[in-house]
């Protein structure tokens, strides 16, 4: 148990518009979210007095909309307190520090914002490819250092054949398939046909998937999320500052940021997980509650089986047993005893970077699910989010 | 090796990691290792990471390893002939958790599995030679191996 058990509450959320290629300013986009999680929280902005973001400014390229100066600007917030930067236990870890600060007394209402571009950035040509100066052996002046030095220079040029080298490994030991895995993708698009503002709402069989083009084995297409443009906020309150009747504030149970293991993509001790093996038991430390407890989980998919890492560190099932725990996947259907990633996850809702599972687990403990509600009021979630080295959850409750 | 050689992002070589970028010129796979508890370090650090000695000094290893895990990438990030390659992480003979992201080479794709045994090979670009892995196994080995 840790002091911040029930310290904050999620008071209200936002979202800005979300599509592929909406060629609108990210300032804009960024604004549209706080703006109406600030309205959603009954509050006025002069009462936004803490301000806390993932992964901050980063210049061009679409992954990140705005930083912290740049809505504290805009908004001309009277801030107490603020935090932004990349280096946190994922992307939510942005929010567990909010939680912190309120905790603390540091803040009273902290907006927390994520947003990207990627759809459109990549729209507009300015990235061909990797960036990476064409096809020349000079790689156009370009030097891999950092996180980078050992992975760009032996051709593992994303991502996705980071994971995809996490996956084979847990193919190899515990027998997990290709027809498992799908459920992730093939349960996320079922799902995002019921939300509107899901980027893929058609619907996808066992056999588009396994038909699908190979990425980085054994993960094809369909097991990569999609890039879009939109942005995310919440407001992080202290209990006793949330009391407007508009909200049922939602109570911070718990959170999980244990990193135990190194840093890194291939240097991480268990190449069958990622640092969601710490991230996950680390959640229930913190409270009496425990996975049989949640009514849904929002588990981060920027590659399908990084869901699959959280289904297992989080304790729903047993280390290895993913594949069974998914496969049909009726078990993690809206009707089923652990629905997940109930508004199509980033696999078919669009890559809003972490944030969205969380507003999303909001939406449903407050009801507001609309077609795609988990029945029988739900009163505990999970959200969690990042892959590979970054890992960060929350638990909330309801009242 | 030659023009048909694949696009590669050159790392960065400084003091610090030029033993590892570089000692393939001798034919040496090389690592920081600590002179008082032995501990191989990877990638380089001022401190040993299990004793905290500041006593480093460049040691060759093997080159010996075993296949950890693999992909097999086949998006065109960048223009190539060779798609699909291999991309794994190997683990070296002298230490449980030295380890090295690589690209297999020299093998039929259809022979890459985890457990295989490997050993160093280096491909030199500019001032970097890097390491990569090929079958220790001689009768696994096929120079220039179209993907299978």
């Amino acid at each position: 148990m840790n002091e911040l058990r029930r310290k904050a509450t999620v008071s209200g959320i936002g979202q800005s518009e979300i599509g592929r290629r909406l060629m609108r300013n990210p300032l804009d986009l960024t604004l549209d979210a706080c703006v109406a999680a600030i309205e959603d929280a009954g509050l006025r902005r002069e009462e936004i007095d803490g301000l806390s973001t993932y992964p901050g400014a980063m210049g061009p390229g679409g992954f990140s909309g705005a930083g912290i100066s740049d809505v504290h600007d805009a908004l001309r917030l009277p801030l107490r307190w603020f935090n932004g930067g990349p280096e946190h236990p994922g992307q939510l870890g942005s929010v567990i520090e909010a939680c912190m600060a309120v905790a603390c007394g540091l803040a009273n209402h902290v907006l927390c914002f994520r947003s990207v571009w990627e759809a459109t950035y990549q729209g507009k040509g300015k990235r061909a490819g990797l960036g990476l100066g064409g096809g020349e052996s000079s790689g156009g002046g370009y030097r891999a250092s950092g996180m980078m030095e050992y992975t760009l220079p032996f051709r593992a040029y994303s991502a996705v054949n980071w994971i995809a080298l996490f996956a084979q490994r847990h193919f190899h030991e515990y027998g997990t398939t290709r027809e498992q895995l799908a459920w992730i993708a093939l349960n996320a698009r079922r799902n995002a046909g019921k939300n509107p503002s899901a980027i893929y709402r058609d619907p996808m069989t066992l056999d588009d998937y396994l038909s699908a083009r190979m990425i980085s084995t054994p993960l094809c297409l369909f097991d990569c999320d999609v890039p879009a443009d939109g942005a995310t906020a919440f407001i992080v309150s202290r209990p006793e500052r949330a009391a407007d009747p508009r909200r049922e504030p939602l109570f911070v149970e718990s959170v999980g940021c244990a990193l135990k293991g190194r840093p890194s993509w291939d240097q991480f001790d268990d190449l069958s997980t990622m640092a969601t093996r710490d991230a996950g038991p680390a959640l229930w430390e913190g409270t009496e509650l425990g996975p049989g407890d949640v009514d849904v989980a929002e588990l981060y998919d920027g590659f399908s089986f990084i869901t699959l890492s959280w289904l297992e560190s989080l304790g729903f099932c047993g280390k290895g047993e993913g594949g069974a725990f998914i496969e049909g996947g009726e078990r993690i259907a809206l009707d089923g005893s652990l629905p997940l990633n109930t508004h199509g996850g980033q696999l078919s809702a669009g890559r809003l970077h972490g944030y969205g599972f969380l507003h999303e687990a909001c939406l449903q403990l407050w009801g507001e699910g609309g077609e795609r509600q988990v029945p029988g009021d739900p009163q505990v979630a999970v959200a969690a989010a990042g892959g590979g080295p970054l890992a960060g959850c929350l638990l909330l409750t309801k009242g | 090796m030659s023009a048909e050689q694949p696009f590669r992002v050159l790392p960065r070589v400084t003091e610090e990691n030029a033993h590892f970028w570089r000692g393939g010129e001798q034919g040496q796979l090389q690592f920081l290792r600590c002179s008082a508890c032995r501990t191989w370090i990877h990638p380089t650090s001022p401190r040993c990471p299990e004793c905290l000695g500041k006593g480093l000094v460049v040691e060759s290893a093997s080159g010996r390893a075993t296949v950890l895990t693999y992909t097999f990438n086949h998006q065109p990030w960048v223009p190539s002939a060779d798609h699909p390659y291999p991309i794994a992480i190997v683990e070296l003979e002298e230490q449980t958790g030295l380890r090295l992201m690589t690209n297999l080479v020299n093998l039929s794709n259809e022979d890459v599995a985890i457990g295989l045994a490997v050993r160093v090979v280096f491909e030199q670009r500019e001032d970097v030679w890097f390491p990569l892995f090929e079958p220790a196994d001689a009768a696994l080995r096929r120079v220039g191996a179209d993907p299978a």
